[in-house]
């Protein structure tokens, strides 16, 4: 369960990827290994020695323990078993492909250690509290001074003295004071290294015998700093239902699936978002977002298209234009070479507007398509047609 | 000169690439005074007319630039915003997209202590229009008046502008302050530029889901509020936790709903357009109103 808000479309690690991460940092893990099948659980299990052991599906979602995604095996034949329930059992819509046998840690305590931005203060904010495990959502709902914050200067890092502080505030006991320090201060410099948007120990556990090991770990990437972080660029794994969204990040747009039926394109992520608005004013929904981005060519437009008339949900299509660096003809040409080799089966809407929009709207003239002045014209003629064709 | 720029701005280009050379030309038609910009190696040569220079230190000595663009790709931006703020040039107007939020955060402290005032990144730029433009923005959409204008997005920016112009509500100043979650000139800092401005008879306040930016702004102004105020909020039929192309409109839990947004300005006794549409007589209404 993670407490953070992840600013971008990062890139997830799994947990046991990000237990390297933290292991590389200095950090205790329990001793752990990834298995893909149930032979290979149980083959692990022997390997490591003496048990008990947690099977943990790895599975980019949250509430995994509630799913029945994690479960304790005295013995290697047991491992075996609930890993043969775990593979291939669906979390959220998510299949489970790999799981994660570790050695059991004898918990004494559960805290909560994270780091995430705080685009309030601009800086990140490190986050620790002694009542960790799976409610801290809840913490921080229902008792927030149950957690205690730091903001440390982006160009310091988290110094010592606030390390401690955190810990005092949160209440840790004495005798892990030192330790859980030194975790936050590794935990922060790991999470600059890595440009995470979110680094998340949770919970973190006091062993019965006073040592201190990260239960689990969530990382999160941000992906506009893929350039520098090659290794960890690897790792991102696309879930089924955002194939799509995959797909268009490579041609340099964004799309979103929604659950309406008005496909959407537009250009600028404002305008867009203007336009899923005007049709909801219009008293439809949108079926996307779709942003072709600045100065889109013929052939993007032609792909945002074809990805849009690709869902089968669509009743209609609302093109939304407003031309800056965006030239309304290359708009006009990517629409035609749609509709020359394929005539699409649901009616188009297009508002042109700006940069070359009299070129775009010439070079339409005729085709099979509905041209509007305004958003909201186009946006209630979308919405029309949309329900005249379902 | 309204706010941050005007007939006074001698502006550097940071990045004479296809795109920084491109829009370069296109400001200097209009009208802005474009001093000079940085390649480092080609120092002393120049480049369609635009004296060149090794370092931002060297052009700001020898042409006294106060202002600058960047439009150098996400990887050396960082550095090439804080090559500026060293040289201590006023207005850094940081174009360039995909920018790291480590290398943002890094960038806001520094602006703590400095007197540079970052518009960007990931931004259109701003206008004073009939004096001045440092950003990408299609000029023919703006045109001198007196309404102060702040929004996060770039497209709906045009297409807001458009509207105003054509009903025959000229701006005093446009701040395009761009759509990530870690900006230079967040929405209040822009708003309160505005709301001091002599300029400046009206302000239109463009946001989108996503942070507690709006609600600031809205907090600021109904206590400090010399001037009337029409926002508009892009995003509200957005469903929560998908990110909507700007890595700042995503609304994770109750924080930076379109609702919430809503309300802080109502409660400010701000004016919320339901579409674009609305705004110009949203605007005409509130100065009436006066």
């Amino acid at each position: 369960m993670a407490l953070g808000l992840s600013s971008a479309s990062p890139v997830k690690l799994h947990e046991f990827q990000a237990k390297q991460v933290l292991a590389r940092a200095g950090i205790a893990i329990p001793e752990g290994r990834v298995a893909t099948t149930p032979a290979e659980v149980e083959a692990a299990a022997r390997a490591m020695g003496s048990g008990p052991w947690v099977v943990k599906a790895q599975v980019h979602v949250g509430g995994r323990g509630k799913a029945g995604g994690i479960k304790v095996a005295n013995t290697p034949a047991e491992a075996r078993t609930h890993a043969e329930a775990i593979l291939g059992m669906d979390i959220k819509g998510l299949r489970v492909e790999k799981v994660y046998l570790e050695r059991a840690a004898k918990i004494a305590k559960e805290l909560y250690l994270g780091i995430t931005l705080d685009r309030d203060r601009r800086c990140p904010v490190v986050m620790l509290s002694t009542v960790g495990g799976m409610d801290i959502e809840e913490v921080a709902a229902s008792t927030p001074d149950r957690i205690a914050r730091r903001w440390p200067s982006p160009l310091l890092g988290l110094l010592p003295f606030e390390a401690r502080a955190l810990v005092f505030a949160a209440g840790v006991d004495a005798a892990q004071r030192d330790g859980v320090a030194d975790i936050a201060q590794r935990l922060y410099r790991t999470y600059e290294e890595t440009d995470a948007t979110l680094l998340e120990i949770n919970p973190l556990f006091i062993q019965e015998d006073g040592s201190v090991i990260a239960g689990d770990a969530k990382l999160d990437i941000d992906d506009n700093a893929l350039f520098r972080q090659h290794e960890l660029a690897k790792l991102r794994e696309v879930a089924p239902d955002e194939a799509a969204e995959e797909k268009a990040r490579g041609l340099g747009f964004s799309y979103v699936q929604l659950e309406g039926d008005v496909g959407i394109i537009g250009n600028g992520a404002g305008l867009v978002m203007g336009t899923l608005d005007a049709v909801r004013n219009a008293g439809g929904r949108a079926a996307n977002f779709l942003d072709v981005g600045g100065g889109a060519k013929e052939e993007v437009v032609r792909a945002a298209l074809e990805i849009v008339l690709a869902n089968p949900r669509v009743r209609s299509v609302f093109i939304n234009i407003f031309g800056g660096i965006t030239r309304g003809d290359e708009v006009a040409k990517g629409i035609l070479s749609v509709i020359a080799e394929a005539p699409p089966k649901v009616p188009l809407v297009i508002r042109l507007s700006g940069t070359e929009a009299e070129a775009g709207r010439k070079l339409l003239e005729g085709a099979p398509l509905i041209s509007k002045a305004t958003m909201d014209e186009a946006a209630a003629e979308a919405v029309r047609a949309a329900r005249a064709s379902r | 000169m309204s706010v941050l720029l005007g007939k006074g701005t001698k502006v550097l280009v940071q990045g004479l690439g296809r795109e920084g050379a491109f829009h370069a030309a296109r400001m200097k038609e209009y009208g802005t005074r474009v001093v000079g910009a940085t390649k480092p190696g080609k120092g002393g040569t120049t480049q369609d007319g635009i004296p060149l220079f090794d370092t931002v230190a060297q052009a700001v000595e020898a042409t006294d630039a106060n202002a600058s663009i960047v439009f150098v790709p996400a990887q050396g931006a960082r550095d090439a915003i804080l090559e500026a703020i060293d040289s201590r040039i006023e207005l850094v107007v940081a174009i360039t997209e995909g920018i790291p939020v480590r290398d943002m955060v890094g960038i806001a402290a520094v602006l703590e202590n400095v007197a540079t005032t970052l518009v960007g990144p990931n931004c259109p730029g701003a206008i004073t229009p009939g004096e001045c433009k440092i950003g990408i923005m299609p000029a023919e959409n703006f045109s001198p008046g007196a309404i102060g204008f702040v929004s996060r997005s770039g497209t709906l920016t045009y297409e807001i502008a458009d509207l105003l112009t054509k009903a025959g509500l000229g701006q005093s100043t446009c701040l395009g302050i761009g759509g990530d979650p870690i900006i230079g000139l967040p929405t209040p800092d822009a708003v309160r530029l505005l709301n001091e401005d002599d300029a400046t008879e009206a302000i239109v306040i463009v946001g989108e889901i996503g942070g507690a930016a709006e609600e600031s702004a809205a907090e600021y102004m109904r206590a400090h509020g010399k001037k009337p105020a029409v926002a508009f909020i892009a995003g509200r039929s957005a469903p929560p936790g998908k990110r909507m192309g700007h890595a700042g409109a995503i609304v994770s839990g109750n924080q930076g709903t379109a609702e919430s947004k809503v309300r802080a300005f109502e409660e400010a006794d701000i004016r919320v357009a339901n579409a674009p549409s609305e705004i110009p007589g949203l605007v005409k209404a509130a100065l009436k109103g006066r």
